[in-house]
């Protein structure tokens, strides 16, 4: 069996397949509108540099990562443990080195790095624009407009993704999950 | 040198993985046995299988190995056919 083989296993005798997703989708959309509130931040102090702007945001999205690698690290472990001891009282028999074993090592790190790479990579693609324009490559518009563009199409995107697992309409998802990124850009507008 | 043509076990194991992957995970040990799985109880968290193993020469080490990583308990060998290699044909 290859790793990924391996990988999709373990996560289908311990069901969390589901959990997996539920995890990128919340922190994935924990980040995205992380950025999107820091960029209309700078955005209406009139900052101009972008440096900042990206070095802030960048701290932002490792701090996120952290905490998402941290928190579903620590808390995946304790429920993955949990779950084997109770199979172990019902198998009467030791299962650590068994499938179950390792699933309990392995699917909190699974869990833990979609946790944390999903709002990272979410925020590195909101930042596209800056890095483009630091790199001097033109945009139609300019950068911080840009990435407040790219933000709200993640956040759709999101939206879209959601409404095509639970079988709804994926534009009403989409338009959902947006909405809600325009209610957080009009709080940030009424109270900056 | 005695070879093992059948064995019949009773094993406990937990529901996932399932009985299709339990028993693709025994038959792939030596990749010429022939499996065939009973659930003869399901439990809140377990379930009981009658497993007939059907072979030239299983290999009980490999099976009962195979048994356990998937998280099973191997309760006991309920049936077994041997032969010997001189009556071979």
């Amino acid at each position: 069996m290859n790793l990924l083989d391996q990988a999709s296993f373990l996560l289908r005798i311990t069901h969390s397949r589901d959990i997996m997703r539920r995890y990128f989708v919340v922190n994935g959309f924990d980040g995205s509108l992380t950025m999107l509130g820091l960029i209309l931040g700078f955005l209406l102090s009139g900052t101009s540099d972008l440096t900042i702007v990206i070095n802030v945001c960048l701290g932002a999205a490792i701090a996120l990562c952290m905490s998402g690698l941290s928190s579903a690290y620590v808390s995946e472990s304790a429920e993955r443990r949990r779950a084997l001891n109770q199979l172990e009282k019902a198998m009467v028999d030791d299962l650590q080195e068994s499938a179950h074993g390792e699933a309990a090592r392995g699917v909190p790190l699974l869990i833990a790095l979609v946790n944390g790479l999903a709002p990272m990579v979410m925020s590195l693609l909101i930042l596209v624009p800056l890095f483009l324009d630091r790199v001097g490559i033109p945009l139609p518009l300019s950068p911080l407009y840009a990435a407040v563009v790219v933000s709200l199409l993640i956040i759709f995107l999101l939206g879209v993704f959601l409404g095509r697992i639970s079988g709804v309409s994926w534009l009403r998802s989409g338009l959902q999950t947006l909405l809600v990124a325009i209610v957080t850009a009009a709080l940030i507008y009424l109270f900056i | 040198m005695v070879l093992v043509k059948r064995l019949v076990l009773d094993v406990l194991k937990p529901h996932q993985p399932n009985v299709l992957e339990f028993s693709q995970a025994i038959a792939s040990t030596d990749g010429k046995s022939r499996v065939h799985v009973t659930v003869l109880e399901v439990d809140e968290q377990t379930e009981t299988l009658k497993v007939v193993i059907e072979g030239e020469a299983i290999d009980f080490e490999a099976i009962q190995s195979s048994i356990s990583e998937m998280g099973g308990s191997l309760h006991s060998i309920d049936e077994v056919e041997v032969q010997g290699k001189d009556q071979g044909g």
